[in-house]
């Protein structure tokens, strides 16, 4: 038995040796992996980009799965992702795992960018390392929106109209670039296959050899080490200054580091396949069929804060902000490490920079949240599904009741809420009449005005007397209705003034 | 001196110098060799410029094309069908489409019967970012679902982010029937073709068309 073992063992190194002496991969490979980290940077903080790389090789991976099903045609692409929900075996669930890997994968390399960000991870001699991880990150929100594409449903459809309408706007070459990026007059056929074709080969290419470069240049230049307050970066002394480090006190990557990163990126692969499970693919929605008008089409998560900022921006500063932000803040961060390229690394010493993340991350936040209710958007069926609250009705005359109808019948409550039910994009009508006088709300209601439409055409006289009394009546909870101050002037036809004025609070 | 010499030529011992024959024979090689890679890299270069002129030519098509020329009458069916003071809503096929299109080529349109020969084409997309936007007839109001973009019953601005009204199609009654001038995806720089196609055949009024002239005319871009 023993012998039979021995010749086993040598039969396999054999073979290994045969494949070495012409691949010779060995030596680099261990070279690689064993490279010194600073003790310090063998640390829980430094295992997103791993993650990151970890992420895209399952969606590589499952990627190419859903390739075998699905059907790059505009007639036929969304029955294909039907088809792989409902009849593929498990094609439901490989769909979820290559949807819920996109969304982890762009929140871990926003994550890996703040925490370099964070450390000074930038700074000399990782300057490129960091521009190559800006493309990096453009290129993995380029697979999200050209993903979003390829689910080619409503949100799809729309998605393009609004990509296509944001092009438009280019000068001189709008209309050139719309045709192009369409691959012809109309979002159909020829739109899917290209974004096929950069979804599939084009992104991932680019994607697959910058994250090479990337990885290499790690190796290369070595982790970051862990920021001191008071050790300044200087191009004359930083690599002697690191090399001395990790010779003092350097660890091999593997294993001492390494076991880090791939608990992290079980964990993260873990949570993947949780929620996909647990919560399944996205979509598809409503069939991309342009005469189905009853939509509210909306971005993937990574793109609500977009989306939600294109509903604020003021008409006239829409255009060139859509096209002077992204140059200013893509420009921003790739000329950051040759700015800021040498210096301190720690936090504590950058109250700025991290003043700026801060700020920039509560801001992407909010935005996303406002993105996901779109408080802007008019309720298209408030004003036929959601009731006038009973309160609202009681103890009222006919004329207001009346009024409350018309309220209801002009479609007013898909912009306006009662009760806290209806549309946001007015202001809530519960205590309206404590704000404004009459004369007011006729003069808004038939001139509009700030964000309102005018109704002057679209109401009688009868149903903007009924409308009105109804209005004065919303003073919340009987707050006292507000009042025109120049009215008791015109009136009396004198200004009078309190002979002794009362005071406002008697301490 | 470690170069491999040629056969029969006398090997030289280490360290001792070349006579100035042999050099001015290696430099004379070396840079015959070294003409010959630059020759092959432009000889590449230019082979790359000519498969460039397809390569480009493939991408840049859809882009170097006229907008108008995808653009053809098309019709919504007889005038009949829309009734006076109402706003409806109109599917057609695109006049331009390819086999695998399916759906997609299919576009919907509002079409605002004013009075007798009197219409409004609107194209649903939203002139903000192009979402369909949807008619109330009560309120008299068109509403967008993305960014809430509102305007009249006319197509022009009412609120919201849109900074003009909605895109019209130019129209024409041929017959008894309805006829817009469509292909294209109406955009803020291609909307400019539905407003004044290059070559109008239909210039010459026909003898049942004079009184739509003027309604022709009518399709122009609103005031912002």
């Amino acid at each position: 038995m023993a012998s039979l073992k021995t010749n086993k063992t040598s039969a396999a190194f054999k073979t290994y040796a045969w494949f070495e002496r012409r691949l010779g991969l060995t030596q680099p490979l261990t070279d690689a992996a064993q490279h010194p980290t600073p003790a310090r940077s063998a640390s829980w903080w430094y295992v997103f980009g791993s993650a990151a790389t970890v992420l895209l090789v399952l969606q590589v991976v499952t990627g190419i799965l859903l390739a075998l099903v699905y059907t790059p045609s505009a007639s036929e692409a969304w029955s294909s992702l039907q088809f792989l929900n409902q009849n593929v075996t498990l094609g439901w669930f490989l769909r979820a795992i290559h949807g819920w890997g996109s969304d982890f994968m762009i929140a871990i390399v926003l994550i890996h960018l703040a925490q370099v960000f964070l450390f000074g991870a930038y700074k000399f001699p990782r300057e490129l390392t960091w521009i190559i991880g800006v493309f990096l990150l453009l290129l993995t929100l380029g697979m999200a929106f050209t993903g979003q594409v390829l689910r080619f449903d409503q949100d799809a459809y729309w998605g393009l109209g609004i990509g296509a309408s944001i092009v438009s706007r280019v000068p001189f070459v709008g209309g050139p670039l719309v045709h192009l990026i369409l691959g012809g007059p109309i979002i159909g056929g020829q739109t899917l296959t290209r974004f096929f074709a950069l979804h599939v080969f084009v992104i991932p290419g680019l994607l697959i050899v910058l994250v090479a470069l990337h990885v290499w240049m790690v190796l290369r230049l070595g982790i970051n080490e862990w920021p001191m307050p008071g050790r300044i970066v200087s191009k004359a002394t930083y690599e002697s200054e690191y090399h001395d480090l990790t010779a003092k006190d350097g660890v091999p990557f593997v294993p001492d580091a390494a076991w880090k990163d791939a608990v992290f990126a079980a964990a993260i692969m873990l949570a993947v396949i949780a929620c996909a499970f647990f919560f399944g693919p996205f979509g598809p929605s409503g069939q991309p069929d342009p005469t189905i008008i009853q939509t509210a089409p909306k971005p993937d998560f990574a793109f609500l804060w977009i989306f939600a900022v294109l509903a604020y921006l003021p008409p006239e500063m829409e255009t060139p902000m859509l096209f002077i932000a992204p140059i200013v803040i893509i420009g921003s961060m790739l000329l950051l490490p040759l700015v800021a390229g040498e210096g301190e690394k720690h936090w504590s010493r950058r109250p700025l920079a991290v003043l700026m993340l801060a700020v920039i991350a509560v801001s992407l936040g909010i935005f996303t949240q406002l993105g996901a209710h779109t408080p802007w958007s008019p309720i298209m069926d408030a004003w036929s599904g959601d009731p006038v609250p009973v309160a609202y009705l009681q103890n009222r005359s006919p004329l207001q009741r009346q009024g409350a109808l018309v309220l209801q019948n002009k479609q007013c409550r898909d912009c306006h809420s009662l009760g806290g039910v209806g549309g946001m994009r007015g202001p809530a009508l519960d205590s309206i009449a404590s704000r404004m006088t009459e004369d007011q709300i006729i003069r808004q209601v038939l001139q509009g005005g700030g964000n309102m439409p005018a109704y002057g055409h679209a109401l009688s006289p009868a149903e903007t007397r009924a409308l009105v009394s109804f209005l004065m009546t919303l003073r919340g909870n009987d707050l006292s209705p507000a009042i025109d101050a120049s009215r008791s002037l015109a009136h009396s036809g004198a200004i009078r003034v309190p002979l002794k004025p009362v005071p406002m609070r008697t301490p | 001196m470690t170069t491999p010499h040629e056969p029969g030529q006398h090997t030289q011992p280490e360290g001792t110098i070349e006579t100035p024959a042999i050099t001015s024979q290696k430099a004379a090689r070396h840079s015959r060799r070294a003409f010959l890679f630059k020759l092959s890299l432009a000889l590449n270069g230019a082979v790359g410029a000519v498969l460039a002129v397809p390569i480009l030519g493939y991408i840049l098509g859809p882009a170097f094309r006229k907008n108008s020329s995808y653009n053809s009458w098309v019709s919504l069916g007889p005038i009949s069908d829309f009734p006076e003071g109402e706003t409806r809503l109109v599917d057609y096929r695109n006049p331009v489409t390819t086999v695998s299109d399916g759906a997609t080529g299919n576009v919907a349109c509002w079409v605002r019967r004013i009075q007798g020969a009197h219409f409004q084409v609107f194209a649903i997309n939203c002139a903000h970012l192009g979402c369909p936007v949807r008619w109330f007839a009560q309120s008299h109001l068109f509403l967008c679902p993305c960014h809430g973009g509102a305007y009249y019953e006319d197509g022009s601005r009412a609120s919201g982010p849109p900074e003009r009204g909605l895109f019209e199609y130019q129209h024409k009654i041929e017959g008894q029937n309805l006829m817009i001038f469509a292909g294209e995806m109406p955009t803020l720089s291609t909307e400019a073709c539905n407003r004044k196609p290059l070559v109008r055949i239909e210039t010459q009024p026909s003898p049942n068309a004079t009184e739509q002239g003027a309604d022709q005319t009518r399709s122009s871009a609103w005031p912002a």
